[in-house]
């Protein structure tokens, strides 16, 4: 009887919890211990996916597991990171090197993976910089930056940087147009005098090494997004563009005014020709490509002073104009490579374009006038189809390879799927809230993965423990394996996740760097034993070569340091040993720590001000013995007589 | 997969165990066996170290080319740690041929993490030291050439 009163009452317990939480409307997971086997992620087993996403305006790159959702790295890129180094050790200043200076900061919008085939390759994975145009290149065995190309003649580099098919290129676009070459001008003369660019950064197969192949001169409108095409459109590219009424000023209104912006497609093989031809002219730029030797262990900058530039207008079959409701965002290529479709973002429908229309309504001449020498497509040769009722704002779309699209609605915060040909809505689920992008795994390939739809939102409000005004970033796993979608988890991301990018564990995992091997260590400043190890004065200079192993530096105790000394440390981790690093600070160091990863040397300033003894120690718990792991530095008046020594 | 792994290592304890019994050893193999048993070894790996080194090698002279080699690496890899008259970051080195076995010795270069989880004396070794003995990187070619130096210091 007891027994029974007891299962009684655990009935009752879960039919009223059931019943609460159906009305809680917490969004969607039909059933939460579901929803949770199929995020778990045992202790110590591994994800399935990792996830690479944009941190937005903290200028890093955020990688991520899936279906977890665990933060695993960030990976510094754009900005300085005081945790590593990066951007503050003398080997590392030089990739943020631009024709503006040292830019310690960007704005770090679309994370795009390496393709092979229109397949992601686990290569490289490439990332633009919004504000001061650039395009880094990460090397994925070390999870390192290892490039960063600047882009000239541009504004805002948001349509960037798309791969096409065998990563022959990657692409930038100006979202904000500016003076082609910028120069002192009326901002209201902006007809007369702004221009847009769409640049071809070339990849080198075997090193990566990037390169600004080609600009082309295309009106100033804003050009949003872009998507090179794949399977049947390879050789094509596609870029959205707003504002095509040019105004610079209060855009909100004045740059909604058009019923249709265009989609501009780039043909750029034929432009690849063009260039061949001699069509292309040399125009004076300054951009920088700052690019890290590994054997050097050393990020070098190098200066670039030219550009070749195409105009459309000597370069006819190059580029031509889709007309595309309204203020269309993002442009999106299904698996075939046939579908362009479109988020109009102010539109009420997305509009599907059909490449072999395309094709057909080019060799028919279809054409609706022309601008600047880009002939204007009729709208009603080249749409495939409009998806109707696609919610409010859509943006972006990703597939699945199955035969669907999943477009993000920004304004009724959700992501609608809906089926290719038919373009019917077959399902919806709501986002918590004002999703941005969305990501399916290898949704912008030929072969997508599938399995799950990444909801990038913009707004958490009320999803998470309030952290005062500022709120966290979040992501949301869906399960799209179903008929239904299923929500399955909320995340937190670190900045803003614009876009992002998914790939099988196993692809990188196997690749995945240990440690530097020391023998390949070419940096002029390593030392490969502490018998090496010294401390050199020339003039003010003062250079501390260092070793570090567990369990302590060598030298550990150096006097002979004057006050209005520039003293740079070079550390050296000795260690062979995959997961010891050893970090490295001393106090009133005006920049940053350390992280040495094993075999690898840097360096980093100091310019101590102060008489006095000063302590350095190891930051990056490395053993039983990592409190020891420390030294001390005299530091005598500037004309003092003391001689540089120190313990060999 | 574990349940499969755990089966067998039963299965082998056993097979050995049987196996013991059979053989015409001495007595002293015999409780040598049973000691390296009792640490989950096999009576050579209690002697020898475990790791790629699986059977006695053969010594002849000291190789002197090869010492020189191994004088080399062993002041750029192993110096930081190891010093041959007094303890530094671990034990001081200039006698340890006669401490070691010559297997030993390349097993702990080679194979420091298991060395220091399974065999008994280098477990020791971390309690006396705290620092677990580091991977180096040194190829089995490299270990053999720092053998012969470490052969050449010994007193």
């Amino acid at each position: 009887m007891k027994g029974k009163g007891i299962i009684i009452s655990f009935i009752s317990i879960l039919t009223t919890a059931l019943i609460i939480y159906n009305c809680s409307g917490g969004g969607n997971s039909s059933n939460f211990s579901d929803a949770a086997s199929k995020v778990y992620v045992a202790p110590g087993s591994y994800d399935e996916f990792y996830a690479f996403m944009s941190g937005g305006f903290s200028g890093q790159v955020g990688v991520y597991g899936l279906p977890s959702g665990r933060l695993f790295k960030e990976i510094a890129v754009f900005s300085q990171d005081p945790e590593t180094g990066y951007g503050y050790s003398e080997e590392s200043k030089a990739m943020l090197m631009t024709s503006y200076g040292f830019i310690p900061w960007d704005d770090a919008h679309h994370p795009s993976l390496s393709m092979t085939a229109g397949e992601h390759d686990g290569r490289w994975l490439f990332i633009n910089g919004n504000n001061t145009p650039r395009i880094a290149r990460i090397d994925l065995r070390s999870f390192e930056t290892e490039e960063i190309i600047e882009t000239p003649n541009s504004g805002g580099n948001h349509a960037s940087p798309f791969v096409t098919e065998n990563t022959e290129y990657v692409v930038a676009s100006t979202r904000f147009s500016v003076p082609i070459i910028n120069k002192d001008v009326p901002i209201n003369t902006y007809k007369e005098n702004f221009g847009g660019t769409i640049s071809f950064i070339s990849v080198d197969k075997n090193s990566g090494k990037m390169n600004l192949a080609f600009q082309i001169i295309v009106p100033g409108f804003n050009y949003d997004l872009a998507r090179p095409g794949k399977g049947l459109s390879h050789g094509w590219a596609f870029f959205t563009s707003y504002n095509s009424e040019q105004a610079n000023t209060l855009l909100e209104i004045n740059a909604s005014q058009n019923d249709k912006d265009f989609i501009a497609a780039v043909n750029w093989k034929k432009a690849e020709e063009y260039v061949k031809q001699g069509k292309a002219k040399t125009m004076d730029a300054e951009y920088y490509r700052n690019y890290y030797d590994e054997e050097k262990q050393t990020a070098f900058s190098e200066v670039n002073k030219k550009v070749l530039v195409l105009d459309p207008k000597e370069c006819p079959g190059m580029i031509y104009y889709l007309p595309t409701p309204k203020s269309p965002h993002g442009v999106d290529v299904d698996p075939t490579g046939e579908y362009i479709a479109a988020g109009g973002k102010l539109a009420t429908v997305i509009p599907v374009h059909s490449f072999s229309k395309m094709i057909k309504a080019i060799n028919e001449k279809k054409f609706d006038g022309e601008i600047s020498g880009i002939p204007i497509l009729k709208y009603d040769a080249v749409i495939a189809g409009e998806v109707q009722d696609p919610g409010l704002g859509p943006l972006h779309t990703e597939f699945d390879g199955e035969g669907y699209g999943y477009t993000s609605a920004f304004i009724s915060s959700e992501i609608v799927k809906w089926k290719i040909g038919t373009w019917e809505v077959v399902d919806r689920i709501p986002t918590y809230y004002s999703i941005g992008h969305l990501m399916i795994p290898g949704g912008d390939t030929k072969k997508p993965w599938g399995k799950y739809v990444i909801a990038l939102n913009k707004i958490t409000k009320d999803r998470y423990l309030p952290t005062g005004p500022e709120l966290t970033q979040s992501a949301q796993l869906i399960d799209i394996s179903g008929d239904k979608m299923k929500l399955l988890l909320d995340f937190p991301t670190t900045g803003e996740p614009h876009y992002a990018q998914a790939i099988p564990a196993d692809i990188l995992m196997k690749n995945s760097k240990r440690i530097y091997e020391l023998e390949k260590n070419k940096n002029p400043h390593a030392v490969k034993s502490e018998k090496e190890t010294r401390v050199e004065r020339s003039g003010n200079v003062v250079r501390v070569y260092l070793t570090a192993s567990r369990s302590h530096f060598k030298p550990d105790n150096i006097e002979g340091i004057r006050t209005g000394d520039k003293v740079y440390f070079h550390i050296t981790n000795l260690e062979q040993d995959w997961d010891i690093p050893h970090g490295f600070a001393i106090k009133g160091l005006n920049n940053s720590e350390l992280l040495i990863m094993p075999g690898q040397t840097k360096s980093i300033l100091w310019e101590p001000k102060q008489v006095g003894v000063y302590p350095f120690y190891c930051t990056d718990f490395c053993s039983a013995l990592h409190q020891e792991m420390s030294g001390y530095i005299r530091v005598s008046p500037a004309n003092s007589n003391v001689p540089i020594s120190y313990n060999k | 997969m574990k349940k499969i792994i755990s089966a067998l290592f039963l299965i082998t304890l056993f097979v050995n165990a049987c196996g013991g019994e059979k053989t015409d050893i001495s007595s002293g193999d015999s409780a040598k066996e049973k000691l390296a048993q009792k640490f989950g070894l096999t009576s050579f790996e209690y002697e020898n170290g475990i790791g790629p080194v699986k059977e006695k090698i053969t010594l002849g002279q000291i190789d002197m080319i090869k010492s020189k080699t191994g004088e080399k690496i062993f002041t750029e890899k192993c110096t930081q740690c190891h010093k041959l008259d007094e303890r530094y970051t671990g034990p001081a080195l200039r006698d340890v041929i006669s401490r070691r076995t010559p297997e030993f010795i390349l097993n702990q270069i080679l194979n420091p993490e298991e060395m220091t989880k399974r065999h008994p004396e280098v477990k020791k070794m971390l309690a006396q030291y705290a620092t677990q003995m580091t991977f180096q990187n040194i190829s089995e070619d490299d270990a053999k050439s720092i053998l012969e130096y470490l052969r050449s210091v010994n007193k």
